[in-house]
């Protein structure tokens, strides 16, 4: 089973950061796992993405045209990334900052408006955490316990005490993600 | 749960470097390598080691000349425009026999280029690069472990030929060398990658690989408080038997990583009848591409080389006659394609695809290419 995510958003939405969480946490979980950034100066104002894949066996490229999943942080990289994903795919989109939904019948879409859920949790910051939450609820690509033990290791020292907001908003991102 | 960590690609090689006993660094910044020597730069102070940004490359080069001269474990890495500033050190390297380690992690060429992942290098890298008649050892990893295992590696082939050694991006482990005679070894080695190996993250493990026998440093010129005798290190041999002398010492030296170094993976060759060959991140990709088109009841191989100077035409050659023909894929305008093709020596077709300036190829387009070549074989 090879699972290939592309997170999308803007320079500074953290976007790279939650890459990398789900790719320690599938490390964890005994997968093999690569995380691919996209690199240079479009990081500055432009879209910013990584590709993290997921893997029972070796991964041979780390970048693809067509993933399994796009998380879209914003506008631009919704316009950018809706058309790769792969039929029967799942997209996930923030409605917080993207007001026209995706038209795609093909794919599962879930719309999470993380700015907003991150701002009731008192941090704005988190928004890519909520997004996680909800990819994780979708796709069950790693266990919980796998992501808290990335979060512990993802933050430094002196700012372990946000390890409670991070792991409620991913628990806001699942609930919000939950099929009704 | 288990020792492997997640590490950026080019963070994992400064480690590995440290971890094989490098204690000196010295580099000049450019992108997309540079996360190698801000490691360095935190991580040489910890181990009692030197790292020291220089002034240009040119200056960092023939700091590594001075490190290595004096015997010292030395590594520098750069990106394209700046391993072609280091050219003249990398030739002053290989004609005094001094052991280094070289990395570049080559981008979009040529001139400045872009930031972007490239093999454009593949000339630079094996056909000299620099002035006169001398090889380095150019090793190219796949992926990341196989980048660590490789660092480790390159620091014993560079003291064992006496020769610096590039790292050039992909890389195959664990495999044993013949021992060999001391005095003949002694070789710079450079370690080929791209922006793609540098730049992505996977899990390492920094494992210990078995101990290889090193002949001690008798050349080093480090006083003469150990020995009666004055060593000298130098390229200069203004008599021209002489320095004819030293160019077959050199060559014979050579000659002898071709017969002892060639290093290739194969995966699904056996009943191929088209054989991708690809190196480093593009090698990773194109093995993306075989595994899908082998379910699709497609006979097709990938060939590797892992050393791309010696290249492993040993084994490339034992594929021939049961090949039909071959595809060379790489991100270049077509580089290795002519290594390729003196290998196979004209008995089967060889074609290429290959993209540049920092377009990575996709797994799709490997693919359509070989389903092209593989119906003109039928």
């Amino acid at each position: 089973m090879t699972f290939e995510v592309v997170m999308a958003g803007f320079g500074g939405q953290g976007v790279m950061l939650m890459g990398q969480i789900l790719a320690y946490a599938g490390m964890v979980h005994g997968k093999q796992v690569s995380w691919m950034p996209s690199y240079g100066p479009e990081m500055r104002g432009g879209t910013a993405n990584c590709t993290v894949i997921v893997a029972d066996e070796a991964i041979g490229s780390p970048v693809v045209a067509h993933p399994y999943a796009v998380v879209a942080l914003n506008r631009p990289s919704l316009d950018k990334f809706e058309s790769a994903v792969r039929p029967g795919g799942v997209l996930i989109y923030n409605e917080s900052l993207i007001s026209t939904p995706p038209t795609r019948s093909d794919i599962k879409v879930v719309a999470v408006a993380a700015n907003q859920i991150a701002d009731e949790l008192g941090n704005v910051k988190v928004a890519n955490m909520v997004a996680l939450g909800a990819l994780l609820e979708v796709t069950d690509l790693v266990p919980m316990e796998c992501i808290t033990e990335a979060l512990k290791k993802a933050l430094p020292a002196h700012r372990q005490d946000m390890l409670a907001v991070n792991l409620a908003a991913i628990e806001r991102g699942k609930q919000a993600a939950e099929i009704p | 749960m288990s020792e492997r960590v997640l590490m950026k690609g080019n963070e994992a090689i400064a480690e590995a470097a440290i971890q094989a006993g490098c204690r000196f660094f010295f580099g000049y910044p450019i992108t997309p390598q540079n996360e190698l020597p801000e490691y360095m730069s935190r991580r040489m102070p910890q181990v009692e080691g030197t790292f020291l940004q220089a002034e240009s490359e040119v200056a960092a080069i023939n700091m590594v000349y001075g490190a290595a001269g004096a015997g010292a474990r030395v590594m520098t890495s750069s990106s394209s425009p700046g391993i072609s500033l280091k050219q003249e050190g990398i030739s002053y390297l290989a004609g005094a026999e001094l052991p280094a380690v070289i990395v570049n992690i080559v981008r979009g060429g040529p001139g400045l280029g872009s930031i972007q992942p490239s093999q454009g290098d593949y000339f630079q890298a094996v056909k000299g690069g620099g002035h006169g008649d001398y090889r380095l050892l150019v090793l190219a990893p796949a992926n990341l472990q196989e980048a660590v295992d490789l660092v480790t590696e390159a620091f014993d082939l560079a003291d064992l030929y006496r020769n610096p050694v590039l790292i050039l991006g992909d890389g195959l482990l664990g495999q044993m060398m013949e021992p060999v005679l001391a005095d003949l070894y002694r070789n710079p080695v450079l370690i080929l990658g791209d922006g793609l190996l540098g730049q992505m993250m996977e899990p390492v493990e920094f494992r210990k690989l078995p101990k290889r026998e090193l002949p001690p440093k008798t050349w080093a010129t480090t006083g003469m408080r150990h020995h009666p005798h004055k060593n000298i290190i130098n390229s200069l041999v203004l008599d021209a038997p002489g320095l004819e002398k030293h160019n077959l010492h050199l060559q014979e030296k050579y000659a002898r990583m071709k017969l002892n170094e060639q290093r290739a993976e194969s995966l699904h060759c056996a009943d191929a009848e088209v054989v991708i060959v690809a190196y480093g991140s593009t090698a990773r990709i194109a093995k993306t591409a075989v595994m899908s088109l082998r379910q699709s009841g497609l006979k097709v191989g990938l060939f590797r080389p892992v050393t791309l100077w010696p290249f492993p035409v040993n084994a490339l050659g034992e594929l021939v006659p049961k090949v039909k023909a071959f595809l060379t894929v790489e991100m270049s305008a077509g580089q290795m394609v002519e290594d390729v093709k003196l290998a196979v020596n004209g008995a089967r077709p060889v074609h290429f695809y290959g993209r540049m300036g920092g377009m990575v190829p996709t797994p799709e387009e490997i693919s359509s290419e070989c389903v092209r070549v593989l119906g003109g074989v039928r």
